[in-house]
């Protein structure tokens, strides 16, 4: 099942190709190859690994080391799926020349993640298509929060400058249709601008980081410990997930792994968070197209859930549960129990909602062809998770990055190529039922032991990666540590900030009033994308 | 069509009758942390671990001042660990119509050790005590008035705006569990509307992100006065774990004058019930025994 990559191996022949101008790095964390190698080099170095090792580019960011280095340093993290191996290429910036070559035309996936290091590091993106700001908005004054000399607490002067200009659609007929940062419903803040010929969509612009709040900084102002409270707030939905990402990022730095319990109880926790986001989807998706009966059984299903999480960590959303090396709380009898009996009613309720919509047949004639995202815009755009495995992308980190988290679970990733919210919902559907078998290979064979390892002192100026696959998509947090239990950069990727392009291109040709159900079939986190 | 009948005639009413019946919480949930203020040995180790700083102290003069503020706790239960004077229990309804009612505080007399000993000031309010009395016969009179008012004005229908200033979506996720059958917040004339314009209550969440601040001012301004606010969650109450920075104004009453705070993270859905209902003066504070915490 699990490749074990040979790591030597596929380093020695990188640096083979590069012939000595990218350099193998020191000691990294298990499962990563860290290279280093010079700006000029990083497009060379991207493309090759596309080509040669079939390689995606999954996170890109910065961080200032100016006080050691005199620099900063770039970060191009890459997924090899098929090897279970993600590649950590680090280049510098030299502090007199703050500006780097962009890689969004050649992989349009990295589009706002390059603009946000623009935004956030003040380095100059050079050949970007659309360069313009995109994290910060537009009134803010020139700062570069994530900057070393940059205070945390720094109090900003109120807006001034030049407010946001959409891009202007013209000719006859065309109206824009401006919507949020509130929103009709109660769902997160952000602002859609549509342009419209008649009823259909021509062209849809996002505007989003509204819920901004510092978090990438935050991390770098507490111990670890509070970090991993912090990791529960990056997007509510996704708490454990979050946090369990922080979480292995740490014992990756510190070279400790959670004792198997631990790692039982972590996946199971994960798939209840799967389970419960998964059916509130698909109730919403039908209440979108005016199926309300539907959503009132999904939203009963779902509070049995959070009812079950409750009982299962003290807390509904699964909060407090996630804990360095390993987890917060052991399951007593009482606990498995209601465990137990959640998994012998929820399943046969659920199939009888998932039956009540397919056989209606108006709510059916809604999701099929509404909203298409081809697989051919999906791999361009890099999308992951739900989405884009309704659209032919076939990897899920439990796969073959499980991280020995979901060892020997069964398990299989549902792929389609329709890329419509028919799909999306079927993604899901298909999910649930196989997070349910998931959970009960777990419980029918819970390893005993330990609950935690202990982490220890965690050394100073190492580098890791953490990841773990969320109900809605991968989810990365990369993590260098600083003296005293303490982090100098943790940087969020959550799976949203890599689909929002996608809805763009989901929308045109659809009417405004299926504009509500598409986005719901994404369903992506403002907060994840924001921080 | 006859299937679906079939199913909601077997499935039958599944919806709580809180608040006439207790909440239904496991008794394992995580709610309020309690001090036991009389007993506490030492601050210290519970302010180490707590993430948000709801507990906290500062040494000066031979005293320990702490503070202990359930605005800011995000009930993760750490301190309890760290502290055998503190016990977390699930109670979960917690709101207030003033943030001082949030905010306990005690002052000891600090050893050589770094710990402390003998309460030289008790926590005020004491969290067993009943509603806290205004010491003016007048303010409190006033006070009976502007409740008896806002229950006329308030108290058979409510339209609510929700507003998201910047929260995880934690929040948002037990809010939408209202409009739930299980809490089908309907049953008490209460609904969700999309236009301040129609809406006579504001509910936030979110520390209010610096990008979020017009937005909401501009929601506030739109909606016909009376009208209500109400803070939601650990980072509407205080600005929770994010507290105040570059990037958030550090809680709801920082941009608008609050009504009602729901500590919480995210509050339960018979914590958003019981602040919600309490703000429309058909519920009395919560710091009293559960039976006659209810005046509908
Ligand atoms: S339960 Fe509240 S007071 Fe205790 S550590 Fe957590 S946030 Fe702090």
């Amino acid at each position: 099942m699990n490749p074990s990559p040979d790591v030597a191996s596929i380093a020695a022949r990188v640096q083979a190709y590069f012939a000595g101008r990218v350099a193998a790095a020191h000691a990294a964390p298990p499962g990563e190859i860290h290279f280093d190698a010079p700006l000029a080099l990083v497009a060379g170095f991207s493309g090759h690994l596309y080509k040669k090792w079939n390689a995606r580019l999954v996170s890109v960011f910065a961080d200032d080391v100016r006080a050691q280095t005199r620099a900063f340093h770039l970060y191009y993290v890459f997924a090899l799926d098929a090897l279970g191996v993600f590649c950590v290429l680090r280049a510098p910036v030299p502090g007199d020349k703050l500006e780097f070559p962009s890689l969004a035309n050649a992989i349009p996936a990295v589009d706002w993640q390059e603009r946000e290091i623009q935004d956030w590091f003040g380095l100059k993106l050079v050949g970007h298509p659309n360069p313009r700001r995109c994290a910060l908005h537009d009134h803010w004054p020139d700062v570069h929060p994530l900057r070393k000399d940059f205070d945390l607490r720094a109090p900003l002067p109120p807006f001034s400058g030049e407010s946001h200009k959409f891009r202007e659609v013209e000719g006859e007929g065309v109206f824009q249709v401006p919507v949020g940062p509130v929103h009709a419903g109660v769902i997160e803040p952000g602002h859609f601008l549509f342009s419209v010929a008649g009823e259909p969509v021509l062209y849809l612009q996002l505007r989003l980081f509204y819920t901004h709040k510092a978090t990438e900084k935050l991390f770098e102002a507490m111990p670890v410990t509070h970090g991993v409270r912090l990791a529960e707030s990056i997007s509510g939905d996704s708490s454990f997930a979050h946090a369990t990402a922080f979480c292995h990022a740490i014992e990756r730095a510190a070279g400790v792994e959670p004792p198997p319990r631990a790692r039982a109880l972590r996946a199971v926790c994960l798939e209840l968070e799967r389970v419960y986001n998964h059916i509130a989807d698909i109730g919403a998706i039908a209440t979108d197209v005016g199926f309300a009966v539907a959503n009132m059984l999904a939203m009963r299903l779902k509070e049995k859930v959070l009812r079950t999480n409750e009982q299962l960590t003290g807390n509904r959303l699964l909060r407090g549960m996630a804990r360095l090396g390993g987890v917060g709380l052991d399951w007593d009898a009482a606990r498995t129990s209601a465990l137990s009996s959640l998994l012998a009613e929820l399943p046969p309720e659920f199939e009888s909602l998932v039956d009540m919509i397919e056989n209606s047949s108006s709510t059916q004639d809604r999701l099929q062809r509404t909203g298409i995202l081809t697989p051919a815009v999906a791999r361009d755009l890099g999308i992951v998770g739900i989405a884009g495995r309704a659209s032919g992308f076939c990897h899920d980190l439990r796969g073959n990055f499980s991280g020995r988290l979901y060892e020997r679970a069964p398990f299989r990733v549902p792929v389609y190529q329709a890329g419509d919210v028919k799909h999306r919902m079927q993604v899901r559907v298909d999910e649930v039922r196989q997070s349910f078998s998931i959970i009960r290979h777990f419980m029918d064979d819970l390893p005993e032991g330990a609950i935690r390892a202990e982490i220890g002192g965690l050394p100073a100026d190492r580098t890791a990666l953490g990841w773990v696959e969320g109900w809605r998509g991968e989810i990365f947090h990369w993590v260098r540590t600083a003296p005293g239990n303490r982090l100098a950069r943790c940087k969020i990727k959550d799976p949203s900030l890599q689909n929002w392009p996608a809805l763009s291109h989901a929308i045109p040709g659809n009417i405004i009033p299926d504009f509500p159900v598409i986005n719901k079939s994404f369903n992506l986190s403002y907060s994840g994308n924001d921080r | 069509m006859f299937e679906i009948l079939r199913k909601s005639l077997k499935t039958g009413i599944v919806t709580e009758r809180y608040p006439q019946t207790p909440p239904q919480i496991s008794p394992l949930a995580r709610g309020r942390p309690e001090i036991d203020f009389g007993n506490w040995k030492d601050a210290r180790p519970a302010a180490a671990v707590c993430p948000t700083g709801a507990i906290a102290y500062s040494d000066q003069g031979g005293e320990r001042a702490t503070t202990f503020d359930l605005g800011k706790c995000i009930f993760c239960g750490l301190c309890a660990e760290a502290d055998p004077a503190i016990r977390v229990t699930n109670r979960c309804e917690l709101a207030a119509t003033r943030k001082t009612a949030l905010q306990f505080s005690a002052t000891y007399k600090l050893l050589p050790d770094g710990s402390h000993e003998r309460l030289l000031s008790a926590p005020s309010p004491a969290p067993s005590s009943r509603v806290p009395r205004s010491p003016d016969p007048a303010v409190e009179n006033l006070g009976r008035k502007i409740r008896r008012r806002a229950t006329d004005i308030f108290g058979r229908s409510l339209h609510i705006r929700e507003v998201d200033a910047g929260s995880c979506n934690g929040c948002e996720i037990e809010i939408v569990g209202l409009t739930g059958p299980v809490y089908d917040i309907e049953r008490f004339g209460i609904h969700f509307v999309a236009s301040p314009r129609h809406a006579d209550m504001l509910l936030v969440t979110g520390p209010v992100t610096r990008n979020m601040e017009l937005a909401l001012r501009k929601t506030y301004d739109a909606m016909p006065a009376p009208r209500l606010v109400v803070a939601v969650g650990a980072c509407g109450c205080s600005g929770g774990i994010f507290g105040t920075n570059y990037a958030t104004r550090g809680g709801v009453d920082q941009v608008l004058p609050v009504d009602v705070y729901i500590p919480g993270c995210p509050p339960n859905p018979h914590a958003l019930l019981h602040g919600i209902l309490l703000a429309m003066g058909r519920r009395r504070l919560s710091l009293i025994p559960q039976s006659d915490n209810l005046i509908i």
